[in-house]
């Protein structure tokens, strides 16, 4: 009986009003994007103008006011030195940020480049760089990483290399998959027989229709550089201090957690909420390219 | 059946074999050679002990003979040596993994158990408003970094409340502290997919017809759901087990526990090329058995996976 009732409830909502509900829905998913896109813009202007948002020095600090809690003058406290803690965290955006970017970037680029080739260059192809692919999953991309950062010297760039390679694997097993489905699409039998060649259909016609989705990796992936970057960069494979970066910064609050919870607590929450909205964006795009 | 298993294991091996030739492909792309690369720091070095070291470790030889001489020593469990400590890395991994093991398969062990409850909670509760939480809950647990978690838990525990000690002294909390710091990591990408899994159960037409018979939610969760979901949440199972040491090496570091961690740190402190190529071999082939097992067992799971391509139910999940 109550499964009457909830049939029929659900009934009359969808007939109600389609076309209001869909509107509905939009409304709410374009307020949802700018909750997210707001103040991650916010975070890529700490990278752009750290200047323009913390008032301090990030690397000279006032001696007579280290270890202060967090107040109105020191939003996240001061730390050892009596360098304010927000100031460093604004100030070591863009380091982490860039070294994400460079990591983002070497795994969007080669994994285009492999799953493209798995899914246009013939079977024998395919087969071989799926294989490659396998045994970039079956290393962990923390070990990846730690290879590159071993064979040169530890640093951003090594890191943000490193870190890349280990993203390649879900990068050309997105693109492989939006590219196979794409490329079984009329249109683009159209074009090869409008005398299009491999190439300008595929720069022209596939690629473009297939970047829904790889933008929407393209933000998770971000956020999960994001958290291995600042994992490296505590174990001490980043960046070398005086340098604010945001992992560095809690490896060296961690030496004053009896004394100041501030130093780690809060430059963390900072990385777990980027992450999270990184995350959310991806969620986002993937719902908006997905008809 | 045995098709099955034999293409399985066969593709196992070709991943393995795969692994050690790109690593060690990707060792002779390095500039220098790994005794040159280790003795790079040490500026008092002279050529003659870098030619030494090298014929003593087998690095003169031509490449074919290294890489076939490796490849012979790995089939008789033979890693290489570490270039640090002169000691076989086989030796060296082996002296530390039981510390590792236990706490990556406790933390395993949590992260299911972790990823079930919030789950089956967030499936069963009547309260949209806890259904939203819960269902947040593992994005949440995805973007928290593991040695932020360990650190904070640290402070609140070791110096704010006191029960705690800040070094692992084998009292009870200081056991599963780290555990439930490394489980709640690696938890949320199997809750994720249970989740997601779990809903497209719930839109199929069985469940309106367990519901119809008057089943309960729990019986209907726990006998039917659970089990056709099962399989996508088998599959990211078996892929957290690479999460799963690099979150060990994090929270060893951060609990200073002794373990793999801390060998892999000086491995690549001291920038030790073989130990270095050790570890990642090990972890590679643990990740292939690991999957290989999954792979094997899925068929216990859902016997539809047998069948050739299409032949199976019409509601086949997730296709």
């Amino acid at each position: 009986m109550t499964l009457q009732f909830n049939e029929t409830e659900t009934t009359t909502t969808t007939t109600a009003g389609p076309v209001r509900g869909a509107a509905r829905r939009a409304g709410a998913g374009r307020a949802r994007l700018w909750l997210t896109a707001v103040p991650l813009l916010l975070v890529l202007c700490w990278a752009l103008f750290p200047a323009l948002f913390s008032w301090q020095d990030p690397i000279a600090g006032v001696g007579a006011e280290k270890f202060q809690p967090p107040s109105g003058g020191h939003w996240f406290g001061t730390d050892h030195l009596g360098r304010d803690v927000y100031t460093r965290v604004v100030h070591g955006t863009s380091q982490t940020l860039l070294t994400a970017g460079l990591a983002v970037l070497v795994g969007l680029v080669a994994g285009t480049a492999v799953g493209l080739a798995a899914a246009t260059a013939g079977r024998a192809a395919d087969a071989a760089t799926m294989r490659l692919v396998d045994v970039l999953l079956a290393v962990p991309g923390f070990l990846i990483s730690l290879i590159v950062v071993t064979a040169f010297e530890p640093g951003p760039v090594s890191l943000g290399v490193g870190v890349g390679i280990a993203s390649i694997a879900s990068f050309a097993r997105v693109v492989r998959s939006e590219v196979l489905r794409v490329r079984n699409l009329d249109f683009v039998e159209a074009a090869f027989l409008s005398g299009g060649t491999y190439r300008t259909v595929i720069l022209r016609h596939i690629l473009p229709n297939a970047t829904g989705p790889v933008l929407a990796l393209l933000a998770v992936d971000l956020g999960a550089a994001i958290l291995a970057i600042s994992g490296l960069g505590f174990l001490g494979f980043g960046a070398p201090p005086p340098t604010p970066e945001w992992g560095l910064l809690i490896a060296e609050g961690r030496q004053y957690l009896g004394s100041a919870w501030w130093m780690t607590s809060l430059p963390g929450l900072v990385i777990v909420a980027t992450v999270v909205l990184l995350a959310g964006l991806g969620r986002q795009l993937l719902k908006i390219f997905r008809f | 059946m045995g098709r099955y298993v034999a293409l399985r294991i066969g593709q196992a091996l070709l991943v393995v074999w795969l692994a050690y030739t790109v690593i060690f492909l990707a060792v002779q792309l390095l500039p220098g050679d790994p005794v040159t690369i280790f003795l790079s720091t040490d500026a008092a070095v002279d050529q003659a002990t870098i030619d030494n070291m090298k014929r003593q470790y087998g690095y003169d030889q031509p490449l074919p003979v290294q890489y076939f001489a490796q490849l012979g020593g790995l089939l008789h469990g033979d890693v290489g040596y570490s270039l640090a400590s002169g000691e076989p890395v086989a030796a060296r991994i082996g002296g530390v993994i039981g510390s590792t093991l236990a706490l990556a398969l406790s933390a395993f062990a949590t992260a299911v158990g972790l990823a079930l409850a919030v789950v089956a909670a967030a499936t069963l509760t009547r309260s949209a408003a806890l259904r939203k939480l819960l269902t947040n809950l593992p994005p949440l647990f995805a973007a928290v970094p593991v040695f932020w978690l360990g650190l904070v838990l640290l402070e609140l525990l070791s110096i704010r409340w006191g029960v705690m000690s800040l070094f692992p002294d084998g009292s009870f909390l200081s056991l599963a502290v780290p555990v439930f710091v490394l489980g709640v990591h690696v938890s949320a990408p199997i809750a994720q997919v249970l989740l997601k899994s779990i809903d497209t159960v719930y839109n199929q037409p069985f469940i309106d017809v367990l519901r119809a018979k008057g089943a309960s939610a729990a019986w209907i969760f726990f006998h039917h759901a659970l089990k056709n979901a099962a399989g996508p949440a088998a599959t990211i199972t078996g892929i957290t087990v690479g999460t799963l040491l690099a979150g060990s090496v994090i929270t060893e570091t951060v609990f200073a526990r002794s373990g793999l961690g801390a060998v892999v740190l000086q491995a690549v402190t001291t920038q030790d090329v073989p130990l270095v190529q050790g570890l990642v071999l090990l972890t590679a082939t643990v990740f292939v058995a690991v999957n290989l097992l999954v792979d094997l067992l899925y068929p216990l799971l859902d016997p539809r996976i047998l069948k050739s391509n299409g032949q199976g139910s019409p509601r086949a999940l997730g296709v």
